[in-house]
């Protein structure tokens, strides 16, 4: 495999966009991603498109009909909430073997107001399951997630609360946020229960919002930048089975095949982080995949926020962009925006949330079903 | 009319690893599935090969519940429209060996409480809808035993 580099990135902010369609969201961020390498959409060999919703769509071929079909190829990818993270890998995997020097990843989605909670459509509702044989709405299946961990070890709400806590404040500095308003521990524990132990503010929203980079061969990548971040590892993992998996899902056994992957390939550990990008679809989320990332031990999750560790100047900063409880969640576009994220810190052009001299970043995303991605990145 | 647009109502189970005996409710609903006896693993509904060991001959038929305890569970306040909350949305396991999600009953849905962990429920079922066709719909569910 060859090394790859990436070159471009930018994203727009989550948040609402009711005058503008999903292509051209997503096409405004391809050309600031081009932008931002300094190249043009003729200097494109290769596009990976991430879609969910309109994964039927052609998403891809549709915003090179916005900013210049040339006949590339154009894959479009739906994984879930990894959609994005899945086409960044398509992407990373064109270049690495040799096929492609110069690629784009694109990751999109527009979705209003319509929540996470999953399921409807179609079909006869008296066959519904659910609120009647359980749950399997998101907030409800990573709730159990959550109360698993609770149950392992004796986690409070509280503490899980202080992950929504430390998000609303990380948010509060970045301008590519949906949500940017400060919360206590009080107005995030007494906001109203979606699903327990969650409250609403330890829930994400849904958003509109598309994000892009360029990825090139060192050679090509020369030619453009003096800083290229590299892409040390880019691990996908399925489910495998376990016992209770699918009635429960499992986020846990596939996001450490993932890590252990990933820290294989990149040759490091987790305490060579500098920070982190998690899937923190919810509070409850962000709590188990601390140690599913290896950031703690077994067990050792709670006490991890509890002492701060993981705000920005902590030992081990995750989700400093204000994750996915601050920025929104569209779900397309999600995985892209993480790298994204990564490589404005590892670039030193983060602003206000910089974390100080970050040389290492992983970006983890978790598509339930089950489909989990890490990458990580380095300077 | 003619014998054959007289359709005869059914009674039909709401998923699929659910069975309905003819002589229900006489005799009560039960959930079924897949016994791998080449690892021992244990499915819910049909399965064309066993999903930890990818056996396809050694599979055989069988009927779980209705004991077992809550492994976990979720209290869901807010759902799809028309679902009543909040409820006590379950992780079953049966004392069979798999696992069922499951409303549960018996607990008080404002009052979470580390103690919920496995207590024992047994599985009960109740017509709960009618379909299109006007089939009556069973649905299972959980009740706390003390």
């Amino acid at each position: 495999m060859r090394d790859v580099a990436i070159v471009g990135a930018n994203m727009l902010q989550f948040g609402r966009y009711p005058e503008q369609d999903v292509v051209q969201l997503a096409a405004t961020a391809a050309m600031a991603a081009l932008k931002d390498a300094g190249i043009g959409i003729k200097d494109v060999e290769l596009v990976s498109s991430g879609n969910l919703y309109q994964s039927n769509a052609m998403i891809g071929q549709r915003i090179m009909k916005e900013i210049g079909a040339t006949g590339v190829p154009v894959i479009n990818v739906s994984n879930a909430c990894a959609t994005g993270s899945t086409a960044f890998r398509e992407a990373y995997y064109a270049v690495a073997s040799g096929a492609y020097d110069v690629v784009m990843a694109v990751g999109s989605e527009q979705m209003g107001k319509m929540g996470l909670l999953g399921g409807g459509g179609g079909g006869d509702r008296a066959y519904s399951t659910e609120g009647v044989m359980g749950t399997g709405i998101m907030p409800g299946v990573f709730g159990q997630a959550g109360v698993e961990h609770m149950r392992k070890y004796g986690t409070t709400q509280e503490q899980i609360a202080k992950i929504g806590v430390k998000a609303s404040k990380h948010g509060e500095l970045n301008p590519y946020a949906m949500y940017r308003k400060g919360k206590d521990l009080e107005e995030v524990m007494n906001a109203r229960v979606v699903a327990w132990p969650n409250t609403l503010y330890m829930c994400c929203p849904t958003s509109d919002g598309a994000a892009a980079v360029v990825l090139m061969s060192a050679e090509k990548a020369k030619q453009y930048t003096s800083k290229p971040v590299w892409i040390a590892a880019s691990a996908l993992t399925s489910d495998p089975h376990t016992d209770r998996n699918p009635t429960m899902y499992d986020i846990n056994t596939l996001t450490r095949n993932a890590a252990k992957q990933a820290y294989e390939t990149a040759g490091i550990g987790p305490e060579d982080l500098d920070m982190v990008e998690l899937h923190d679809c919810f509070a409850t989320a962000e709590l188990v995949h601390y140690e599913n990332l290896f950031l703690c031990g077994e067990g050792e999750a709670g006490k991890l926020i509890d002492e701060k560790e993981t705000y920005n100047g902590g030992k081990i900063p995750v989700n400093v962009s204000g994750g996915l409880l601050s920025k929104g969640h569209p779900l397309g576009a999600t995985g892209v925006a993480n790298v994204v994220e990564v490589v404005w810190h590892l670039r030193e052009q983060a602003g206000e949330r910089q974390v100080k001299g970050a040389k290492v970043g992983l970006a983890h995303v978790i598509g339930l079903g089950s489909a989990c991605t890490i990458q990580i990145l380095k300077v | 009319m003619t014998q054959e647009a007289v359709a005869e109502k059914k009674t039909n189970p709401i998923v699929s690893f659910m069975k309905v005996p003819e002589n229900y409710p006489a005799e009560d609903a039960y959930f079924w599935g897949m016994k791998c006896s080449a690892c021992g693993s244990k499915f819910l509904g049909q399965r064309l090969a066993c999903g930890k060991c990818g056996e396809t001959e050694k599979l055989e038929e069988v009927k779980y519940g209705p004991d077992g305890e809550l492994y976990v569970f979720a209290v869901i306040h807010q759902s799809m429209p028309g679902v009543e909350v909040p409820f006590v949305a379950g992780i079953i396991d049966l004392d069979d060996g798999v696992s069922v999600r499951g409303n549960v009953y018996g607990l008080d849905p404002e009052k979470p409480d580390a103690n919920w962990f496995g207590k024992r429920v047994k599985m009960y079922s109740e017509v709960i809808s009618q379909d299109r066709e006007g089939n009556d719909v069973v649905a299972a569910k959980f009740k706390v035993q003390e």
